[in-house]
């Protein structure tokens, strides 16, 4: 299990989550350094992301949708803050408008990713994910809720379609 | 309704503060069956609007109900089947990177 150490933070409105992975710093960059790799597991398989542009050098941008099971489109961007190849990068994640612009209605989350060699030949990643305000946390974190539950009500709706 | 086990001591005394009121009480049970802005709540009660926003506010901080803006007013809701808790929030965006890491890490380990 890649999980090492799970942090909650409500006051500072931060969520940390440390984990380990048996392959050197420089292939688990390339996770993040690849789109083509990104797109592989920034979403769930019934959310799957797809990457657009990505730029992942300082005031650079990483623009992405993921697509729902009824085809449906959600996109975000990340507008990129610092990169420290192949230890460290720090991205604003946003939501975007249909055509890819950035939605400024929604707030956005800072989230600081920290490669390091775990002394056993693999890698320790710690991602820290920061909320402008608790009222930001809960209301990004259930949208993500919101469409997983949509989706489990519709697999419930077949489910009862079925004729017995 | 459901109290979650697994709100911390502050997270807990919040809810208890917010619900020993009994106007808050009510206010509850009203957003519950249907969203009121502020100022449609603040008819109900025979006090000022200040009072009743102080409330709302308790009672948003608490994680209650939840304000959303529309136009001009504040619109107040409460979804006591889904409590709003920053706590269980932070569990599903635990439970969305647990996924995401082993997706990560299958990935890493089918290059060998």
């Amino acid at each position: 299990m890649p999980i090492v150490r799970v942090d909650k933070d409500i006051d500072a409105h931060m969520f940390t989550v440390v984990s380990n992975y048996g392959a050197p710093v420089e292939r688990v960059w390339q996770l993040y350094a690849d789109p083509r790799q990104l797109e592989r597991f920034w979403g769930p398989p019934s959310w799957p992301a797809t990457v657009v542009g990505h730029d992942l050098r300082p005031g650079g941008r990483v623009t992405y949708f993921m697509t729902g099971p009824d085809g449906e489109k959600s996109a975000g961007y990340w507008d990129v803050l610092e990169v420290d190849a192949p230890h460290r990068f720090v991205v604003n994640d946003g939501f975007a408008n249909d055509d890819g612009t950035p939605n400024n209605d929604m707030p956005t989350i800072r989230m600081e990713f920290q490669f390091a060699d775990d002394g056993d030949g693999g890698t320790l990643m710690t991602a820290i994910s920061t909320f402008t305000s608790a009222d930001a946390m809960i209301e990004l974190i259930e949208m993500g809720m919101e469409e997983g539950m949509r989706e489990a009500m519709g697999q419930i709706d077949s489910l009862l379609a079925i004729p017995m | 309704m459901v109290i979650d086990r697994a709100l911390g001591a502050t997270e807990t005394n919040k809810l208890f503060h917010a619900l020993a009121d009994a106007t808050r009480r009510d206010i509850v049970s009203t957003v519950m069956v249907q969203e009121h802005s502020v100022s449609a709540l603040a008819r109900r009660y025979p006090m000022s609007f200040a009072a009743v926003h102080k409330h709302v506010t308790v009672l948003e901080v608490a994680g209650l109900i939840t304000k959303t803006r529309s136009g001009r007013e504040s619109l107040v809701r409460a979804d006591i089947a889904r409590v709003r808790d920053a706590r269980s929030a932070l569990d599903a965006l635990e439970q969305l990177w647990q996924e995401r890491v082993a997706r990560m890490d299958q990935i890493l380990t089918e290059d060998h």
